[in-house]
């Protein structure tokens, strides 16, 4: 029977709390399968398992603080026990190296360096399926380029592209060099990614507005309290629509712009255009790349008419079935980085509109309520960036101000 | 053209800039003679009262030259032996380090100090050691340590024409070591520049002076049984050359920091950090460094002297032991 302990994680930690059990007494448990979650003062981390057999006994229950090195499990070991199990998270390479290298000694096979990782993340490699070149059976840098070049041959194959671009016969003779092709590892210190026109037009859009438009940013908090109880209660009554808070604060967005004209605008040249009706940009996230629906007239909507149009625009975005016509004449840009975890983003204006707001995540907090009380609450913070050439902070204030009492103000 | 030795290509330089600029003057410990290393060997006799014999008294050597600069003189001192240019250190790192600072950058001192450095002539203690570290340590004190002849030439031209103090570092054992067919040859004329000069996917090593053709030659014998290298020589001590060093870094994820100076507050920690701290995820092994051992005096004895350096059978060991991580 082995035990497993808490490991230090970070040079300074002296204790860790067990947040979650993930695997019960009896469980079979693989090598480096994760036992528990940890949390310490400095990072939270799964913790890997270093024996292979079956989860004896908890001696740590959920939620509670113990030292470095404290027994937090037992766990019985299969009888093909892996040959030398290595220290719990971290292996000491001091104590690794001590140890003389035998034949076929795969003690570091599980030791990844920075860019191996990187490189094995990056192209989505199980790092487990090969056998490392290096020291202890360490999976070397090269031996996941050679995985990755060998990859990168088979699809230019499977393309019909040859392997190496050999050069081109003109008829009259003359040799033009081969075209740069960007499909297969031009170099072992970078990997070539051809840029997809989407992710080409969000780098142009991008860096378009960051020259042309001087853009400034500010931020306000809003207890969210009531939307988050409005949203509970309403979300059973949408059969099909997954409720998220996106469509209240489209919506809420909206409205505010109802009173503030000046925000409601693009930036034309020598002019500025307001526009008396809200078409809200909605940032989406896809695997192609960002991109910025619009739902049309978007105050005249419920807010279960916006989140029936929302969800559409999502689906559509995912299947890459976006219309040009989805995409045009947006007035206002809402961006709903809270779905990423953000709590605080700095985004940047959707020219040639000039205003975008961000709605960050809503988290519980103590915050100090009437009375001076603490109480918790549901709060979130709300992020505006605009162009600084068509307003100023005054009114990108009063604008931040008045939606964050409608925000407030829904329950 | 004949190959030229990194002694001759100094003393070529020093012919060529004394002749071209009236302003320029050597000043150093037995230079009318023509220098124990015979840098300045004939050049009193061609440019009478501009080559000029100072007594053992580094401070002053160092502090003439610095009221020179200040009076919009180019002088070029020389330090017999670098062992022994600890006695300037408070002229070069108290006063010409800053002098630009201190005017607001109105005033600029145009300054060389070149010295014969580094060990493996069995010179013993005090003609042997490695001091770039203290200087580079420095702001304001450029520090160029050259390899290859075509450097020599281009960088110390360079420092010359530099308007801010330049130490100008000849490693004393490459002095007629070290041969090169000049004419072709890259030349690096841009202090703060460093230059791979082999190319190589297993690990990248860094060096300077002797130790880059000790790298290189093992570098060579490596390439025999299937490692290849690739080798960054330096060049430039301080400012260092952060762009090349991370990128002949991240060429390999492997880095092997060589240099005969001892190890503790060595180049080598601090090139360490630039890469520890900027492509930590590029890094495929321990970053390894190859130094003289922190002991004060380099032994005279043939044996000892050979102990104390790394060489290229040490720098190949280290290199197999890296390569196979």
């Amino acid at each position: 029977m082995a035990t497993v302990t808490m490991p230090q994680l970070g040079e300074s930690v002296t204790e860790g709390t067990v947040l979650q059990w993930l695997k019960q007494p009896g469980d079979t448990v693989a090598l480096d399968e994760s036992l528990c979650e940890i949390e310490t003062e400095k990072v939270s981390a799964e913790l890997p398992s270093p024996f292979e057999g079956t989860l004896g006994e908890i001696l740590v229950p959920e939620g509670e603080t113990v030292d470095v090195d404290a027994p937090l499990c037992t766990i019985n070991e299969a009888a093909s026990a892996s040959p030398e199990p290595a220290p719990a998270a971290v292996a000491e390479p001091a104590a690794a190296e001590a140890e003389a290298a035998p034949a076929a000694d795969n003690s570091r096979s599980g030791v990844y360096s920075p860019v191996v990782q990187r490189l094995a993340a990056k192209h989505d490699i199980d790092l487990a399926a090969i056998a490392g070149s290096g020291r202890g059976g360490r999976v070397t840098r090269k031996d996941v380029q050679a995985l990755i070049d060998e990859r990168a041959r088979e699809a230019a194959a499977a393309d019909g592209i040859p392997p190496a671009a050999a050069p081109l016969p003109l008829p009259d003779g003359e040799v033009v060099p081969p075209p740069e092709v960007a499909t297969v590892a031009a170099s072992d210190a970078y990997d070539v990614v051809p840029l997809s026109p989407t992710r080409r037009k969000i780098g142009e859009n991008m860096a378009r507005s960051t020259a042309e438009a001087p853009q400034a940013w500010m931020m306000v908090e809003a207890d969210v309290s009531g939307l988050v109880d409005l949203r509970a209660r309403e979300r059973e009554r949408f059969a099909g629509v997954d409720l998220t808070y996106l469509p209240y604060f489209a919506s809420t967005v909206a409205h505010t712009l109802t009173d503030f004209p000046e925000l409601n605008a693009r930036w034309h040249g020598d002019e500025l255009r307001r526009y008396r009706r809200v078409n809200l940009g909605i940032a989406i996230a896809t695997e192609r790349g960002l991109v910025v629906p619009v739902v049309p007239n978007a105050r005249d909507l419920s807010v279960a008419g916006l989140a029936r149009r929302i969800d559409d625009l999502v689906a559509r975005a995912h299947a890459g079935k976006l219309r040009i016509e989805d995409m045009e004449a947006g007035t206002f840009t809402v961006n709903n980085t809270g779905a990423f975890g953000s709590i605080a983003s700095n985004p940047i204006v959707n020219h040639p509109q000039i205003g975008i707001v961000t709605m960050e995540r809503v988290v519980r907090r103590p915050v100090v309520v009437e009375g001076d009380a603490i109480a918790i609450r549901s709060v979130m913070n709300v992020a505006l960036s605009f162009d600084h050439r068509a307003l100023d902070g005054a009114e990108a204030g009063a604008f931040l101000a008045a939606l964050k009492d409608r925000l407030e103000a829904l329950s | 053209m004949a190959e030229v030795s990194v002694l001759e290509a100094v003393r070529e330089t020093l012919d060529e800039v004394l002749a071209a600029d009236e302003r320029v003057f050597l000043l150093g410990e037995d230079l009318e003679a023509g220098g124990v290393f015979r840098a300045t060997d004939g050049l009193s006799a061609k440019y009478p009262g501009r080559v000029l014999d100072a007594p053992l008294a580094e401070s002053s050597i160092i502090g003439i030259t610095i009221g020179a600069a200040h009076y919009g003189q180019r002088p070029v001192a020389e330090i017999q032996f670098a062992d022994f240019i600890h006695a300037g250190f408070d002229q070069l790192c108290s006063e010409a380090s800053r002098w630009s600072w201190r005017t607001r950058g109105e005033q600029y001192l145009p300054m060389v100090v070149r010295t014969p450095w580094g060990g493996g002539v069995h010179g013993g203690q005090h003609h042997s050691q490695s001091i770039e570290a203290y200087y580079a340590h420095m702001p304001g004190i450029k520090v160029v340590a050259p390899s290859f002849p075509a450097d020599y030439r281009s960088l110390l031209k360079a420092a010359i024409a530099d308007p801010n103090p330049v130490l100008f570092l000849e490693h004393k054992r490459t002095y007629r070591l070290i041969r090169q067919e000049v004419d072709g040859a890259p030349a690096e004329d841009r202090i703060g520049k460093s230059r791979i000069t082999r190319h190589g996917d297993d690990l990248t090593v860094f060096a300077y002076g002797l130790m880059l053709h000790e790298s290189l030659a093992a570098a060579e014998e490596l390439a025999g049984e299937g490692i290849e290298c690739t080798v960054v020589d330096l060049l430039t001590l301080n400012p260092l050359d952060r762009e090349t060093i991370l990128e002949a870094a991240r060429a390999t994820g492997k880095v092997l920091i060589v240099h005969e100076d001892t190890l503790t507050g060595g180049l080598g920690g601090e090139i360490a950090g630039i890469i520890a701290e900027h492509a930590f995820e590029d890094l495929d092994a321990p970053i390894r460094r190859l130094a003289g051992p922190d002991i004060p005096p380099i032994p005279f004895h043939e044996a000892m002297e050979t102990a104390f350096m790394p060489d290229r059978t040490k720098i190949a060991a280290a290199a197999r032991d890296l390569a196979a991580y």
